[in-house]
């Protein structure tokens, strides 16, 4: 998910210095195209992966989705660049992809450094500790001289020896390269704790035979803000996806959703609904969409709280709570500026 | 010779002619002599016989006998064995076929993968054997293969296009394969020719590309064909990055082919050069009659093993984010329904690279011994 390295950067900011100046007007692009090409990633559980009849699905396609949706008002016109973590960013920078909803932690080097714009969150995730029952461990603070199985080159290698290292304590690190051989070697006791970011852990465990025989421990050590970026140099189309994301956090917190959002555009009397469902003012026109933009987004993919339970919440395989990930007022971190 | 002491009642020198001792023939003589000839051996044969068992058994059962074929999802599948992921789970790879066959190919279309495959097949038939009927009128047929399948699979002049970044699957691994095959070939000649030129120039350029090409390896090249070569070229032009694969696959494998054919020409003896000249023959025509059909005779083997490595080597273009076979099974098991089931995956696309590899390398021996006309 965080698969960094240094010389990942130094590539693509070596490549971003010689090249050409980014291209302007990638609305316009789009609409005369007619597909959005969005990077997303080559399978993860619940976020990116292709059903039997290779239709991408989960809940960054979801937001890929919505984007298509505003901005050419068809959810289906999607295209899936796939990328992994080392060809993402040059793949939205050489103008392949539109727009990234993959997965994508949030850092300083990434924004400044690999020159990306980011808009927002739509997942806090955060480095989480998975470990049997049996060993009646309950906290991270416990697991001095664990063996801990890690995946190579991600962020979550440095957030671990952080970790231990300011508590004083030792580990043995089982390095391994992908998410099914943690998973083979943890049920195969070969390590005692797996750890990488808590939605994949709940994921993992979600495949397990006996997921109630293993925990997840409450120390999340890292901070891990998932979120959509876009290339440098085009505001329009970064405005355009920011608030793309806004949209759907807000239509959580007004209370619109899929089901009623046909009646509430014809009868809701709240102004902010009112302004952002197309019936009042210009903001779609402002953003260079249709008037009914956002509608189109709610119609096509539902408010955030639905996507997230569709995707990833408690009745699918994946069950993660809300938790950081709860709206603002229900004491989680979504929060969306004003449609004003 | 030693004096028999029993009464011979035959003609000396007329022995009827005895069967072999009971115990060095048939199944038996045959264990004698290759399984317990010595205690060493009988100790090795006993070692491996339990070392097969304990392992062969407990596969088969896996992965045929106790293996469930049909199943709704991950759970519907462990709940039909007696113990949870105890046996292998087909049902994933099965409802997943198609897109290990075709990955993202529209549906509507895949007739299209259909008929170039079909075409495929005769294309290729000529090239393996010999013997068939009127083999040399299929030579345009062959040369023509590509650019139609080309255009059968892109689309364009009256099909509609479809993207190469849609190709997936066991079609993208053909795709690559056979392009990167049947253009290294030639290319690989040319280079190796190139390289023991008498003209300094051309001698140079074709050392300095081989050289270069073989000291970087095929990740590198893979990794400048997807995030260098965009920015190099003008705003504008977008150049499928399924193109700049085989570009670099093709360049690769030309590479290490023409080192695989030099050291087939440097196994010519310089006298068959000098009879060549000796009858006048233009060098071109001393290379085509003469010199390449000793020389790809000796390579065969190595190019075939350099085929075998390029088509393995087709699964590296995952890391690049293209979805081979083993990208289309990795990204397959992100379904949170079916998710843990990375064995069956494995192995699937392991049997799909095995049957391939393998025909490949049996043919190669096949073909050896029927060029085989030495003394």
């Amino acid at each position: 998910m965080k698969l960094k390295t240094t010389v990942t950067l130094c590539a693509v900011a070596f490549a971003l210095a010689i090249a050409n100046a980014a291209q302007a007007g990638t609305l316009e692009d789009v609409k005369k195209r007619g597909v959005l090409n969005c990077v997303v990633s080559t399978g993860i559980p619940g976020f990116a992966f292709p059903d039997k009849d290779g239709n991408w699905k989960g809940f960054d396609i979801d937001f890929c989705r919505a984007t298509a949706a505003a901005v050419l008002g068809d959810p289906k016109k999607i295209k899936a660049v796939t990328a992994t973590g080392k060809t993402r960013f040059t793949k939205l920078n050489s103008g392949e992809g539109d727009v990234l909803w993959r997965n994508t932690t949030l850092t300083f080097s990434r924004d400044v450094g690999v020159k990306l714009r980011f808009h927002g969150v739509n997942y806090y995730d955060g480095q989480g500790f998975m470990v049997p029952k049996k060993l009646g461990v309950k906290s991270a603070k416990d697991l001095g001289g664990a063996s801990i199985c890690i995946q190579t080159g991600t962020t979550t290698e440095l957030n671990l020896a952080d970790f231990f290292h300011s508590n004083g304590m030792k580990y043995e690190a089982v390095t391994i390269e992908t998410n099914d051989e943690a998973r083979q070697n943890y049920l195969a006791g070969r390590c005692d704790v797996y750890t990488t970011d808590a939605s994949g852990l709940a994921a993992t465990r979600s495949t397990f035979t006996d997921p109630e025989n293993h925990v997840i421990l409450p120390e999340i050590i890292s901070k891990e803000p998932l979120g959509p970026a876009t290339r440098h140099g085009d505001d329009q189309w970064s405005d355009i996806v920011t608030w793309v994301l806004n949209a759907i956090i807000t239509a959580e917190e007004l209370g619109i959703t899929q089901a009623n959002v046909r009646k509430m555009r014809r009868t809701s009397k709240n102004p902010e609904i009112m302004r952002m469902l197309g019936k009042e003012g210009n903001q779609g026109a402002e953003l260079g969409l249709d008037k009914k933009w956002a509608y189109n987004i709610i119609r096509a993919v539902g408010n955030y709280g639905e996507i997230f339970e569709r995707n990833i919440g408690k009745d699918t395989p994946i069950g993660l709570e809300r938790g950081l990930n709860a709206l603002w007022t229900n004491g989680g971190l979504q929060y969306s500026p004003p449609f004003r | 010779m030693t004096e028999s002491s029993t009464p011979q009642d035959y003609v000396p020198g007329t022995h009827p002619d005895l069967p072999p001792p009971v115990r060095t023939t048939g199944p038996i003589g045959w264990a004698r002599i290759n399984l317990f000839s010595s205690p060493f051996n009988i100790v090795l044969t006993l070692v491996a016989v339990y070392v097969l068992m304990s392992i062969i058994p407990p596969v088969v059962e896996w992965a045929l006998v106790k293996s469930v074929w049909t199943a709704e999802n991950r759970v519907d599948c462990w709940a039909q064995m007696e113990v949870p992921e105890g046996a292998a789970c087909w049902a994933f790879v099965k409802s997943r076929l198609q897109l290990f066959i075709y990955g993202f190919y529209p549906q509507a279309e895949r007739w299209r993968v259909q008929l170039s495959f079909v075409l495929l097949i005769f294309a290729i038939l000529p090239v393996l054997y010999d013997k068939l009927p009127g083999r040399r009128h299929w030579f345009w047929y062959v040369v023509a293969f590509p650019f139609i399948a080309g255009w059968l699979l892109v689309g364009g002049f009256g099909l509609t296009p479809v993207d190469t970044d849609q190709f997936g699957g066991i079609m993208l691994a053909v795709v690559i394969g056979v392009t990167g095959i049947s253009f290294s070939l030639p290319i690989g000649i040319l280079l190796a020719l190139g390289r023991q030129s008498d003209m300094p120039v051309l001698r140079l350029l074709c050392v300095l590309f081989i050289e270069f090409i073989r000291g970087v390896p095929l990740i590198v090249l893979l990794f400048v064909a997807s995030t260098m070569l965009n920015y190099f070229l003008p705003p504008g032009t977008s150049f499928a990055l399924l193109m700049r694969v085989l570009i670099m696959v093709t360049i690769f494998s030309a590479a290490y082919i023409a080192e695989v054919v030099r050291g087939g020409l440097q196994g010519i003896p310089i006298g068959q050069h000098e009879a060549a000249d000796a009858l006048g023959l233009t060098y071109w025509k001393a290379h085509r009659l003469i010199i390449l059909p000793q020389a790809l005779k000796i390579s065969i083997p190595g190019i075939v093993n350099t085929f075998i490595g390029l088509f393995k080597d087709t699964t590296l273009v995952l890391i690049i984010g293209m979805l081979d076979p083993l990208g289309i099974g990795r990204a397959a098991l992100a379904d949170a329904e079916w998710a843990g089931l990375a064995r069956e995956v494995y192995l699937f696309v392991a049997i799909f690279f095995f049957i391939c590899c393998f025909s490949m390398s049996r043919y190669s021996l096949y073909l050896e011994r029927k060029l085989h006309t030495g003394h």
